[in-house]
């Protein structure tokens, strides 16, 4: 059995996987229910002046069969009064001493009223606050959220004020509505942040309804851009915390965030630099039991490969990020059909021919039937035919360089002509 | 097309996808390119098309796609042997289960004929006339495609409803009445007369329509199951395979079906005259069939759902002498048969079975005499065509049953329906010849 701990700039969990600040941690109810399933940690829903919501608030994107690969949301922080959701933190605290809970916050951008609810939340001993820059949708219109994490500046003026009144550690949660993450990632790490949460939603607007042309979500016939996440937004996710993770001036740790429904996910973004990760669609789509496969998933990784301890894996994929500039050009990989596996869907041959390099080739074997082969001498190694190919291990990527020599684009600059 | 309501004689064969596994299926489609479901379509429907048009919503486009190649559309989305055609060639079989074609396309054909609309419209008129023998579905193939080409057709049914084999012949259970009729009302809705009740050779010559019309589909399909040729088989209780079918749709019963009913053949029409004995009651039903069960014409799922209606089967037989009571069928008289397909009977080896009824369906007579008013050449009725579907007469075409070989194999709705539009390609451009 691996250590499956993690300790996110002092906050200890029993493992790393965290409830995001979103509907599954509104309540003592159900952050109760999150930790009897095992999860490691909870970040609070935003805490701050209580809102009034709409309702018709979520909506959903699927990939054919399959449900909410994505979701979007126009719900706002908590509207719950600030001491019913202290008193049922204190519970939970009580209840699962073990479990860090992390207040995740949002006020007015003034030095007071920061200070203010820093120190009304943190007298009931939670492990640490996490600022809401993020949120794209309502609370900007009101200056605060995304309107805040969009402007490096802020960003960093406010981790100064609100690392000036608290006592436990303090994450900034960042936008990914912004150019380049990096700048806020860096004002964060200049204001004092113990550690940064990435990423936030991305700015969406869901659909658009065929019959009635109502946008959706729609709250009596209008909508307004809401906030996307779930597994569609994970590859974004991924390079915003690989991009901080290899950035120098970026120095604090980061708590992975974005689509993130299974182990696999996890593993990845601990590679990618992550110390370890929150989740929220995954649990709306399918509840909190996921947690077990996720422990389970992770355990049965490391104890595979014989690693004692899941901080061993965190940044180590984190090297191999780097500048287009700075990729061997002379590594060079060929597809391979394995006609053994082959079903002839041809869908690798109408890839390759309406969208890539019209290198592959439908011949007929000396039986009859149809075999499908790369032209491997204009075969550019892309991988498309590899990816639309419905059977695993059947289309494979060849290396067939000589393996020893490494050109890059740099280098090719830095050659006096 | 108005008729008497058909008996379903209970439920159907299998039961239309529920909207849960339309959206499941559809879009466990690959979406081949150069798909083999399509290759293995005798009527070329561009399967991944219609089932990408049902996962997207669109079922007006599914419907057009299956109906444009398939004027029988609906009827073969129930009785073509998929795992014969489109979905035995599936790119997931065998390591997984095939796309349900067949039900897919019976989605999206059943909401078309709920929605009513008309998916095609007469083609420019070409002043051309072409006179269709036989309403089936090659000929309503023929008529269908003609009509879209623009030339005017009148289709000759001698029938009282259009629809042929898929009207009458075949159970309810596999493919009500209804959808039969309202394929060739499809035609209709083209601007093609459809004359039901006229026999040609009978109510009119085929001197006359080779007279008046510019260009002729032969389309008659085949005829009455013939006779065993042995004693007994003019007492009641002896029935015509189809005559019974036909009988059972119409009027839900059959008069004198006793408990045992012994069906003779081991094709698709003596199955479905064994489940349908059995959907009438009668207790004990078994085929008989003259050599071993792996050279049954039937198709393996059609066996299969015979059993599943406890229907019996005897291989190696074949029937010697029906016996009779007063008239009646009492007895069938059998000797087995050599195991080795030559289908000789052991010396020796006869017995005696009691049964109330006797079901022959043993394959379907030819029109011979119909070819001949046409001056057509054929082979023991079957007439001869090219691949276009031209007989000898420069004028006269033929498509379907009639110029289908006997266990040729290839007797199916899908194959009537290619050969009809193949025709209907032949005529228009045999009637467009030199107008270019």
């Amino acid at each position: 059995m691996a250590d499956l701990s993690s300790n996110l700039a002092g906050i200890r969990s029993p493992n790393p996987f965290w409830l995001a600040s979103a509907p599954p941690t509104n309540s003592g109810y159900q952050v109760m229910r999150a930790f009897a399933a095992g999860w490691g940690g909870a970040v609070w829903k935003t805490l701050g002046e209580p809102i009034v919501n709409v309702t018709s608030r979520f909506a959903g994107l699927n990939a054919g069969a399959t449900k909410m690969i994505g979701m979007n949301n126009i719900e706002l922080i908590t509207d719950r009064p600030l001491d019913d959701n202290l008193r049922e933190i204190a519970a939970c605290k009580a209840a699962y001493p073990d479990r860090p809970i992390v207040a995740s916050l949002m006020t007015g951008c003034t030095q007071r009223s920061w200070h203010e609810l820093v120190n009304a939340v943190q007298d009931v001993a939670v492990d640490g606050f996490e600022l809401n820059f993020g949120c794209p949708h309502g609370m900007s219109e009101r200056g605060m959220g995304s309107a805040v994490g969009q402007d490096p500046a802020l960003v960093e003026q406010i981790t100064r004020w609100v690392k000036e009144a608290a006592r436990v550690p303090v994450i900034v949660k960042l936008t990914p509505n912004i150019t380049d993450v990096r700048y806020t990632a860096r004002a964060a790490a200049r204001g004092g942040a113990d550690a940064i949460s990435l990423i936030n939603t991305l700015n969406s607007l869901m659909g658009v309804d065929l019959d009635t042309w109502n946008p959706i979500p729609h709250v009596d016939g209008k909508s307004s851009h809401g906030g996307f996440c779930g597994p569609a937004v994970k590859p974004i996710a991924l390079n915003m915390v690989g991009e901080c993770a290899r950035d120098p001036q970026v120095t604090v740790p980061i708590s992975g965030i974005g689509g993130i429904a299974t182990w696999r996910d996890a593993v990845e973004f601990m590679l990618m630099g992550a110390t370890n990760v929150q989740v929220c669609t995954a649990v709306m789509r399918d509840g909190f039991r996921i947690v077990a496969d996720m422990i389970e998933g992770l355990n049965n990784y490391l104890d595979d490969r014989g690693i004692a301890s899941v901080a061993e894996i965190v940044g180590k994929t984190v090297p191999r990020f780097v500048d287009w500039n700075d990729l061997n050009l002379d590594y060079k990989i060929v597809a391979r059909i394995d006609p053994a596996t082959c079903i002839n869907c041809n869908r690798c041959w109408i890839a390759c021919e309406d969208a890539a390099h019209q290198c592959i080739d439908r011949l007929v074997d000396e039986t009859g039937a149809s075999v499908l082969e790369v032209d491997e001498e204009h075969c550019v190694g892309c991988n498309l035919c590899s990816m639309v190919c419905p059977v695993d291990e059947c289309i494979t990527m060849v290396r067939v360089d000589d393996g020893e020599s490494v050109h890059t684009w740099r280098e090719r600059l830095s050659v006096p002509s | 097309m108005a008729m008497k309501p058909t008996f379903a004689l209970g439920p159907p064969m299998a039961e239309p996808l529920a909207p849960l596994d339309v959206i499941v299926e559809a879009n466990r489609c690959l979406n081949c390119y150069d798909a083999p479901c399509t290759r293995a379509c005798p009527t070329g429907i561009d399967i991944p098309r219609f089932i990408r048009r049902i996962a997207s919503g669109d079922k007006a486009g599914a419907a057009r796609t299956i109906m444009d190649a398939n004027p029988m559309g609906a009827s073969c989305a129930r009785v073509c042997p998929t795992e014969e055609l489109c979905e035995g060639a599936c790119v997931y079989t065998p390591d997984a289960p095939a796309i349900r074609i067949g039900q897919l396309q019976q989605h999206a054909t059943d909401w078309l004929m709920a929605d009513g609309r008309a998916l095609f419209s007469p083609g420019t008129p070409s002043g051309k006339r072409v006179a269709v023998v036989g309403g089936g579905p090659a000929g309503l193939s023929a008529a269908r495609d003609l009509a879209r080409l623009g030339h005017q057709v009148t289709v000759f049914e001698r029938d009282d409803l259009p629809g042929g084999l898929n009207t009458y012949g075949i159970v309810p259970y596999r493919l009500p009445a209804e959808v039969a009729l309202w394929e060739a009302e499809q035609v209709r809705r083209l601007g093609v007369d459809i004359r039901t009740g006229v026999a040609v050779g009978t109510g009119v010559a085929a001197a006359e329509l080779l007279a008046e019309y510019d260009a002729i589909v032969i389309a008659c399909g085949m005829g009455r199951v013939p006779h065993l040729g042995i004693p007994g088989e003019d007492a009641g209780g002896v029935w015509d395979a189809l005559d019974f079918i036909r009988r059972a749709k119409e009027d839900g019963a059959v008069p004198g079906l006793g408990d045992t009913v012994a069906v003779i053949g081991g094709g698709n029409t003596a199955i479905d005259a064994a489940t349908a004995s059995k959907r009438l009651g009668a207790s004990s039903v078994t085929m008989f069939y003259r050599r071993g069960a792996e050279r049954m014409t039937a198709y393996a799922f059609e066996i299969e759902f015979a059993r599943s209606e406890g229907v019996e089967f005897r291989h190696c037989v074949i029937p010697k002498r029906i016996v009779t009571n007063e008239g009646r069928v009492a007895g069938l008289e059998l000797i087995r048969t050599d195991t080795d397909g030559s289908a000789r009977p052991i010396p020796g080896s006869a017995y005696t079975i009691p049964v109330d009824n006797v079901i022959r369906a043993i394959g379907q007579s030819r029109f011979a005499a119909l070819l001949d008013a046409f001056g057509v050449i054929h082979e023991h009725g079957v007439a001869v065509v090219d691949d276009d579907m031209r007989t000898n007469q420069p004028r006269v075409f033929a498509a379907g049953d009639c110029m289908f070989r006997a266990g040729a194999g290839d007797a199916m709705v899908v194959e009537a329906a290619e050969r009809g539009k193949t025709a209907a390609r032949s005529i228009d451009a045999f009637l467009r010849e030199g107008t270019a």
